[in-house]
């Protein structure tokens, strides 16, 4: 039972900044807008966040500032995106690799150090790792009830889908896809501060280690539908749980070697994106430009 | 006439202008990598002629990932640079490496350059500084913490698994569970060496104690991702260890934070992590990287370089325990006993297992 409790409670953890990523990203895919900026959004509202609680000792001013530097990020993104009319992917790695380069020059010159922010004190952090699973499990609702009975959702849609029944309603889809991309960024930001502030305790390099392209892995596997997303997420949870819990352990006395363990989660992504028709329910007009 | 012309620039450039979008964040993240990479390239002030031997030379110190500042490894060597730079004069030029790929670059800058000595920090650099080295015979190169052979090349090893037999016979000693942790970054050669002497720490201390090991991961980010490194501690210290050592970079912070949250006790690597969380850290099993550095820097400018492998142990306190004002109430009671077992093993009688002996070809693969 204890051990179940502990599976659980890794579960929840592990997927924390997934779902915020995915559920930001689906925002921003359903309007059309193909986005591999995830990961550098996760660290850009990540690193805010932690300088800022490093300078204030205050999580919730963190809080606010990983989520608007999150939002300011999206909004740069889509801008781009949609101005340049180039592809969105290029434009997402183009985003990716300045936040990479970014991050280490303002670090060195805030803090004279390029690796990462000074190590923050428990009091200022966030300590509650359900309230976060919580939020997150409530933005997907959400999302979910927006997506379909409301004008944004539906607007956000057509954006993704027939950019130019909306032109022909006098709506801008353009405007419709730079909102959804800033957007996406808060909702990402929130992932990113959970990174820095709740599970680690502090800002260190490249700490996102890849979930902003899990999430997007989670985004196909669940068809861009937020439930199914949601889902998605728990599972690469559950796969990296399983993957913790079992390392080091044996079988009837035979002792299972770690890198078998260890590509568990890769080995579940790749047979999930595998034996699914996915690509069938992409937005159709996903990566063109409006 | 004029006007239509400036109505046509306008009414161009106006046009172009949102196709300049993507351009110009290229360009910009080009500038920013470039900055990122390029600043940290500092000398200390002094002469920037480069002579050949003596004082006044200029010594070329290529970093491993994670940066000058990373307050292990790297400080570490840089510390041991700046002592020496200014012990006897010497100009220090170091690099920082955004990745395995730039290694190589910046040893053959350096060698071009004229520098007499070029250190590399971390055992990464092994591959290209045999490479590099084969190509300037004449420059003199020095890698701290790996093995590179070469009639130009010295290699400073160490020999972690003493200090990490130490600490884990302190674990063993600590442990009121009898189970202690092991938290490794990837699971390479190194690190198992690491594994396999506080294994055999702990069991020396402890005979009924168990020892849980885990890995972060198997690509480079293993060595950056403190929530891993926590999710880790925290199955571990589920299953009820009360110590554990970490020996996986930055990922170890992780470890650190759950060792608070569970109010149990960690074991710092590298360099003193003790102060990270002041009374909740054991100790920490040093590289005197420092050492190393400047103690080639030295051979080098009192003109008795030496090619060939040297290692670092408890013997010479390469490797060692840190003990200061964080943790001396933790392990007083036991150091009269810990100090035993240091003499011990230097003097051979206590026989510390070493995973790249049991290794067919021995190396930091």
């Amino acid at each position: 039972m204890e051990l179940l409790i502990a599976f659980v409670e890794s579960v929840m953890r592990v997927s924390v900044p997934l779902l915020f990523a995915a559920y930001g990203g689906l925002i921003s895919e359903r309007s059309g807008l193909a986005n591999v900026a995830l990961e550098g959004q996760l660290l850009l509202s990540a690193f805010v966040a932690a300088a800022t609680v490093a300078l204030t000792q205050n999580a919730w001013v963190g809080l606010g500032a990983g989520i608007v530097a999150g939002g300011l990020g999206g909004a740069v993104f889509g801008w781009t995106s949609v101005k340049s009319r180039a592809d969105h992917i290029v434009i997402g790695i183009a985003f990716n690799m300045l936040i990479a380069g970014l991050i280490p020059t303002v670090c060195r010159a805030w803090f004279g150090v390029t690796g990462g922010t000074p190590q923050l004190q428990r009091d200022a952090r966030f300590t509650s790792d359900i309230s976060f699973f919580l939020a997150a499990v409530l933005v997907g609702g959400i999302l979910w009830w927006a997506l379909q009975s409301t004008r944004w959702g539906l607007r956000l849609k057509a954006a993704g889908d027939r950019p130019e029944a909306l032109t022909v309603q006098g709506v801008s889809a353009g405007w419709v896809r730079i909102q959804a991309s800033t957007l996406c960024g808060l909702v990402v930001g929130i992932g990113g501060v959970n990174l820095s502030l709740c599970q680690g305790s502090g800002y260190i390099r490249e700490m996102a280690g890849g979930r902003g392209f899990i999430a997007l892995a989670a985004i196909i596997f669940g068809g861009w539908r937020p439930v199914q997303t949601g889902l998605a997420c728990l599972l690469f949870a559950v796969a990296d749980a399983v993957q913790t819990m079992l390392q080091g352990k044996s079988i009837f006395d035979l002792a299972i070697p770690n890198s078998i363990v260890q590509i568990i989660p890769y080995v579940a992504t790749l047979l999930l994106l595998a034996f699914r028709r996915s690509m069938m329910s992409a937005p159709s007009a996903i990566n063109k430009p409006v | 006439m004029r006007q239509n012309l400036f109505h046509s620039l306008r009414a161009r450039c106006l046009g172009f202008a949102p196709n300049l979008v993507a351009p110009i964040l290229v360009a910009l993240m080009v500038v920013v990598t470039l900055v990122s990479c390029t600043k940290k390239e500092a000398g200390t002030p002094g002469s920037s002629s480069e002579k050949l031997a003596g004082p006044g030379i200029t010594i070329g110190l290529v970093l491993d990932k994670g940066g000058k500042d990373d307050k292990s490894f790297n400080s570490a060597a840089v510390a041991g640079a700046e002592r020496a730079a200014k012990e006897f004069g010497v100009v220090i030029k170091d690099v920082e490496s955004p990745d395995d790929a730039a290694f190589e670059p910046a040893m053959r800058t350096f060698a071009e350059r004229g520098m007499p000595l070029v250190i590399g920090i971390g055992f990464a650099q092994t591959d290209p500084m045999k490479k590099v080295a084969a190509q300037f015979p004449k420059t003199h190169f020095a890698v701290i913490d790996g093995v590179v052979e070469g009639p130009n090349v010295t290699s400073f090893m160490f020999e972690e698994h003493e200090g990490s037999y130490l600490v884990g016979y302190l674990a063993g000693l600590v442990t009121k569970t009898g189970k202690v942790g092991f938290v490794g970054g990837m699971e390479i050669a190194m690190i198992r060496r690491f594994l396999m002497a506080y294994e055999a720490g702990v069991i020396a201390a402890n005979p009924k104690a168990k020892v849980f090991s885990n890995f972060v991961g198997i690509t480079a980010s293993a060595w950056a991702n403190p929530s891993k490194g926590k999710e880790l501690a925290l199955s571990q210290i589920g299953q009820g260890a009360d110590i554990i050592f970490h020996a996986a970079g930055a990922s170890g912070m992780g470890v650190f934070d759950a060792v608070e949250e569970k109010k149990v006790f960690a074991i710092g690597v590298d360099s003193n992590q003790n102060g990270i969380k002041p009374g909740r850290v054991l100790t920490s099993m040093l590289k005197r990287v420092d050492n190393a550095v400047y103690e080639v820097i030295r051979s080098e400018v009192e003109g008795r370089f030496k090619p060939g492998p040297n290692s670092f142990g408890l013997k010479d306190k390469g490797v060692d325990m840190a003990v200061d004002a964080n943790n001396e109430a933790l392990v007083a009671p036991h150091m009269k006993k810990l100090d035993e077992v240091r003499e011990q093993i230097i003097s051979g009688k206590i026989v510390v297992p070493d995973f790249y002996k049991t290794q067919p070809t021995s190396g930091t693969k």
